[in-house]
Order: structure tokens, then C-alpha cells, then sequence
């Protein structure tokens, strides 16, 4: 058949196919809110004790790591707070790992929405960290009533706390945007995060603190993860103004650029990867 | 957001290819890609207000088609334009989540169709009284029998008031009176001059609601018609494209016979003596069947039986009836046996059975063979019986006035 001329209205464009983004923030927002907020609550009412599994979780971990690690070897020694040191680290863990690993599949398991409607596909990694923020938000509620029977005192200092879960928040959201991206065409992606979330577990100093890694050149070096960054500057701000900042731990506040640098690195490279895989995702599916 | 459409425009010119490539898993390792084009240089208009039916045989990429125009897949080459919001239905209910109750998914449902929350809210008593769900309100969607579910996702769609509906096939679910449900709505849809994009394969369904219609054919527009005119090319596509129909289908079972005799083969024909794989209901067709003798055989019977898929015996012609001696036939004789006969089959495939007997207890058989020959009756309505037999329906009333035909329904 050959090409037939059809009118169309002057200011008419084209629609655009399957994109990251979409052109309607609005509509954006809504959908990853509402998809957030349905996994969230989802999570809240669907077993018998509800929520209390979410905060099981960490908890557990904390218990088993404190007794093995302050009662068996005691790598806490001196450590001004090291119970809450412990557990503050294990839920700023918590959400790295829940938000990256929980948005490997994740396109894969919201199939039945991008084959079926168009939505901008950014929407899928954006509300699998957002869930898990929510879940973070509960979590610290229950660090705070430790922190409060620990002792540890309220400080101004407690509001870097935003910028810091801001950095944590924009380098999960990055991280997640590239696994999810990548799941679609290699599977491979998730065993690989599997091995991958434990050693960043064991390479931030949570378990340990950054001053007892014996050589000051290993130590900077652990600080470039930007991960140790947020839980050394979340320890000297938080719990211990005694323990060494994150400026001090990496030796200077100008080499704290390149975590933060790494950061950016990486969610420029999570939205390009996303962005290009987007159009293709319910195909490739 | 009630800005009813003003002018709807399509366009998709030129090429439009899509490459579904297998790729390996292994990020290292290239496998053999594959390409389907789905679509070819398809371009169509639709007016607002129009319903446009897309149809097409499976595989034929009016599903893809829809998906293009919904935005889900991109298209390689061409553009869509688009005055209005649209709403597409690939599936009813989009999002649901069977923890939940029926409020939740209603909503959810609505936003994912492209209302934002507020207005999902506002909407929902709306969707609840036209679903009739209210005492399941706050049951979990796990608990809905399958028919509640296609009535709340019905209702959510109806409700979300796009300009553009693109609807893929729901029709295919939920049982006769949601059936009719839909088509009241599709009724409603039509009334209000609502632009309907309407993917389906059920040809009544395209005559009763569209204006007209796409025919879509491996990814090429065949035609871009009226209704009517759409439904008899698919029918004619269907069925009558050589060697589409798969000869493979026809599985003869049984033969016997003493080798005196050999039926060759047997074909259908249309009204114009041409050989077919599916004619129309209504119009004559013969029954054909080539047979050669190996021996000489005296008055024997020729019998055809037709088959329908569920193995009902719905038709039986033979000589052995006319009484009358069939002569004599020598070794090496060619003969053709023709059975003709008005088509009022019901729509659906049969299959033909050819008998040659000596006698005419049939004991002493020539030749026999099952499902020699099949063939497919269309029509646009789908009968509920064997056969449709041509007939005038009319109601008389006992008293009040002289009696009225109702319209003819052959």
C-alpha cells in the first residue's frame, strides 16, 4: 500500500514511544508514589506480623553481629556506643541493599504494567527505592528509641543526617536504575548483586570502626566508598563527635570530592543506561 | 481533565520494523538474531468520533499495531499523532493486586489508565455503582470470582473517560450476560461519538460497532474499509489464501478397501467451479471427488459423508438411495462423483469421507477414505445448531393487533 496523506492538525506532534521519563512530571510522580506506597503497604498488612518482619530483619542481624563481635571478639572495644554504632550502620546497610537488590527484578516483576500500559518506565527503579526509603524512615524510629537508651545525646549535628540520607538515597536510586536496566537483558545481573551486596556489607565500616584498620593508606582508601562515607559521617555526627569525621578518615576535606564525584558518576551513568534500554523494555521482556 | 477530543489524527507512514532479538545471556557469547517485522509501511486515519475496528488473523501485528499507538513499543520508522488523551486496554484491569480490596485497585487501576489520584478518588463511587460490586466493596480481589473482576476492571476503564480508547479484545472474556454488558457499553461508547480504536478477531462484534475497519495482513494494510466490506476480505483471507490453510490438519485415519478401485482425491468448489478451501454460507457448492478403477466393477455405490469438528455426522449423500444401477466400470476408468449442495452448514471446518462399495450393504468396500477433504464454512453469525437453515422468524400476538413480521434472519 503505498503512503496515504492524512491531515494533521497544525501544533499536532507526534507522540513519543516508550521513553525513561516521560514528558508529564505529574503524572510521574503520581505513579511512583502510588506504585511505592502499594509495595510498601503491601509489605506492611501482608503477613500476621506485618511490619514487625521489616524491623526483624535488621534487628537480627544487629543481635547476632553484636553478641559475635563485641561478646567473642571484641572489635567494639573503645568504641564510645558501639551498640548503636552497630545498629546504625546495619540499617543505613539495610537500605542500600533492600533498594539495589529489591530493584534488580524489578522490571521483570512489573511485566504485566510495561507491557500493558505506557507509563515512563524510570517510575519502576524510582518506587523500589522509595518503598525502601519509607521502610528506612520506620527503621530510624526504632534507632532513635535505642539511641535514647543508650544515651546518646541530641545534637544540632543531627541534621546532617538529611544530606547524608540525600547522598545515600540519590546513590541507591543510581545503582538501582543501572541493575534494573541490566536484569532485563542479563540475568546474570542478580546472582552477581548477591555476591556484591556482602562485600560492600564488609567494606564499610560498620562491624568495625575506620580507625582500627592498621594502615592510615587502607583506611583512605576504604573511604572512597561512598557508602563508608555516609555511616563514618553519620557516626561522628550522630552518635560519637569523638570518632573521626569523614573528612578526617579519608585525610582532607577536598579528597571527600571523590566519593561524592563517584556518586554523581554513578547516577549520570544509572540514568544513561536506563534511558537507552527504555524504549525496548517491553519488548525485551 | 474532560477535554473530549477534538480532532484525532493518525498518521504512521513509511516503515515501521521491529527487531525482536533473542540475545544471549552471557554478555560475551552472540547467538543468531532474528527479525519479524511486525508491521510494513502501515498508515491509517481516524476521524474523531469514529469507531475503527483493526482486525486481523493471528500473528497478523494488530496487537503490536495497538501497542505502537499506546506508546508501549516504539516504532522504528513513521509517527503517530494524537489529539487527546488516550487510554489503552491491552488487558482489563492493569496493576491489580489480588491483596487488596476493591477500593485500592479501582483507584490503582484508574491512575495507572492515566487519571491522577485525586480524580481516581472522586470517580470511584462511579465505578463501584457501575460494576454493582458495593457489598464486595472491601473484599481482597483474591476472593472475586473471575466475572467480578472483569465487571470492576470494565467499570474502571469505562469510567477513566479517555478521548481515545484503545481496546484489545476484552470481549473474549466473562460470560454471556457481561458480554452483553460490554456491548452495551460499546453501544454507549458509539452514542456518544467516543473515539474507539477496537482490536479484535469476532467479525460481528466489528460489523455491529465500527464504522470502519483496518484489515491488517503479516503487518501490511490490506484494506481500510467499511465494516462490512472489511469483514468479507477477512473472511476471504481466512479461508481462501492458498496453502494457508494447513493441509497437514487433515489426519486420515482409516482406509480399507480390495484395491478394484482408487479414490484419488477429493475438493471442494465454490457457486463459480473453483476449488476452495472455504466457502460462504448460503451459496451453493459441490463436493468433488476423483476415482479410478483398477478392475472391473459392477453398479458399485458412491457415498460422501461430511464431519464436522466435533464429529457429528451432519450430512450423507450415496447412490445406493437412487435406487438406480450405476453401470459398469472398467480397469483403468477415470470417474468424478459430484455432490452438490446449498451450503447451509453452520460456520466451522468439516471434513468429507468418500465411500466406493460393491454392494449395498457397503460390506465389500472399493475404496474408503476419512478426511480425504476439509473445509471451512464462514458466515457472520455464529450458529448455534448443526445447520443454519434458511428461515423467517415471525411473532404473532394472540389478540391486540394483526400479526408482525419481525425481520428475516437467513
Amino acid at each position: 500500500m503505498s503512503t496515504r496523506y492524512v491531515a494533521v492538525p497544525v501544533g499536532v506532534k507526534p507522540i513519543r514511544g516508550p521513553s525513561a521519563l516521560g514528558g508529564d512530571l505529574r503524572r510521574f510522580w503520581t505513579l511512583t508514589w502510588t506504585l511505592a506506597l502499594l509495595e510498601f503497604r503491601l509489605k506492611f498488612f501482608g503477613s500476621v506480623l506485618g511490619y514487625l518482619w521489616q524491623l526483624m530483619r535488621p534487628l537480627l542481624l544487629f543481635g547476632v553481629l553484636y553478641v559475635v563481635f563485641s561478646e567473642f571478639v571484641d572489635l567494639g572495644a573503645g568504641v564510645e556506643h558501639y551498640p548503636a554504632v552497630l545498629l546504625m550502620g546495619i540499617v543505613i546497610h539495610t537500605f542500600w541493599a533492600e533498594a539495589t537488590g529489591s530493584a534488580v527484578p524489578s522490571v521483570l516483576n512489573r511485566e504485566n504494567l510495561v507491557r500493558k500500559i505506557q507509563f515512563p518506565r524510570m517510575v519502576i527503579p524510582l518506587s523500589v527505592v522509595m518503598t525502601t526509603f519509607l521502610n528506612f524512615c520506620l527503621n530510624f524510629v526504632a534507632v532513635l528509641v535505642f539511641f535514647v537508651i543508650q544515651g546518646v545525646e541530641v545534637r544540632w549535628s543531627w541534621l546532617q543526617l538529611l544530606p547524608l540520607v540525600a547522598l545515600l538515597c540519590a546513590l541507591s536510586t543510581g545503582v538501582a536504575m543501572i541493575v534494573s536496566a541490566l536484569y532485563v537483558r542479563y540475568r546474570d545481573v542478580e546472582p552477581i548483586w548477591d555476591v556484591a551486596l556482602p562485600v560492600s556489607f564488609y567494606g564499610t565500616p560498620i562491624l568495625y570502626p575506620i580507625e582500627s584498620v592498621p594502615s592510615e593508606s587502607v583506611q583512605r582508601l576504604l573511604m572512597c566508598n561512598p557508602l563508608a562515607v555516609i555511616v563514618q559521617q553519620v557516626r561522628h555526627a550522630l552518635i560519637d563527635p569523638t570518632a573521626p569525621s569523614a573528612a578526617e578518615a579519608i585525610g582532607g576535606a577536598a579528597r571527600l570530592l571523590l566519593p561524592l564525584a563517584l556518586v554523581l558518576v554513578i547516577c549520570a551513568l544509572g540514568y544513561w543506561t536506563f534511558n537507552r534500554s527504555a524504549p525496548r523494555i517491553a519488548e525485551e521482556l | 481533565m474532560a477535554a473530549i477530543g477534538l480532532d484525532k489524527t493518525f498518521v504512521l507512514p513509511r516503515e515501521k520494523v521491529h527487531t525482536f532479538k533473542e540475545r544471549a545471556l552471557h554478555p560475551l557469547r552472540r547467538t543468531v538474531t532474528d527479525e519479524l517485522r511486525a508491521l510494513r509501511d502501515v498508515s491509517f486515519a481516524v476521524e474523531h468520533g469514529e469507531f475503527f475496528g483493526i482486525v486481523g488473523r493471528n500473528g497478523s501485528g494488530k496487537s503490536t499495531l495497538l501497542k505502537c499507538l499506546a506508546g508501549i513499543y516504539g516504532v522504528d520508522n513513521g509517527a503517530i499523532y494524537v489529539n487527546g488523551r488516550v487510554s489503552t486496554f491491552i488487558e482489563l484491569g492493569v496493576g491489580f493486586n489480588m491483596e487488596l480490596a476493591a477500593r485500592d485497585n479501582a483507584t490503582l487501576n484508574a491512575i495507572m489508565l492515566g487519571l491522577t489520584r485525586s480524580e481516581a478518588e472522586e470517580r470511584y463511587e462511579r465505578i463501584l455503582e457501575f460494576s454493582g460490586l458495593h457489598e464486595f466493596e472491601d473484599l481482597k480481589l483474591k476472593n472475586y470470582s473471575s466475572g467480578m473482576l472483569v465487571r470492576l476492571a470494565f467499570s474502571v476503564m469505562i469510567q477513566v473517560d479517555a478521548d481515545i480508547l484503545l481496546i484489545d479484545e476484552v470481549l473474549a472474556v466473562g460470560d454471556a450476560s457481561f458480554q452483553q454488558k460490554c456491548f452495551d457499553e460499546f453501544d454507549r461508547l458509539r452514542d456518544e461519538r467516543r473515539t474507539v480504536l477496537f482490536v479484535t478477531h469476532d467479525m460481528p462484534a466489528v460489523q455491529r460497532f465500527c464504522d470502519r475497519a483496518l484489515l491488517l495482513e503479516r503487518g501490511e494494510v490490506v484494506a481500510v474499509d467499511a465494516a462490512e466490506t472489511v469483514a468479507a476480505r477477512y473472511f476471504d483471507l481466512n479461508f481462501n489464501k492458498p496453502g494457508t490453510a494447513p493441509a497437514s490438519e487433515i489426519a486420515e485415519t482409516r482406509r480399507r478397501g480390495d484395491g478394484s478401485g482408487e479414490i484419488l482425491e477429493a475438493w471442494i468448489e465454490n457457486d463459480r467451479g473453483e476449488r476452495t478451501e472455504g466457502v460462504a454460507q448460503g451459496n451453493p457448492c459441490t463436493l468433488s471427488v476423483r476415482i479410478r478403477f483398477h478392475d472391473d466393477v459392477r453398479d458399485p455405490h458412491f457415498g460422501v459423508t461430511l464431519i464436522d469438528g466435533e464429529h457429528h455426522l451432519v450430512f450423507a449423500a450415496s447412490s445406493v438411495w437412487d435406487e438406480q444401477p450405476t453401470g459398469q466400470f472398467s480397469p483403468s476408468e477415470l470417474v468424478t462423483l459430484r455432490v452438490t449442495f446449498d451450503n447451509w452448514l453452520a460456520p466451522g471446518r468439516y471434513y468429507a469421507a468418500v465411500s466406493v462399495a460393491r454392494h449395498r450393504s457397503g460390506q465389500d468396500v472399493v475404496d474408503y477414505r476419512d478426511k480425504i477433504a476439509s473445509f471451512v464454512v464462514s458466515g457472520t453469525r455464529p450458529g448455534g445448531g448443526l445447520v443454519d437453515l434458511p428461515h423467517d422468524l415471525a411473532i404473532e400476538r394472540a389478540r391486540p393487533r394483526p400479526s408482525m413480521a419481525a425481520g428475516e434472519l437467513g
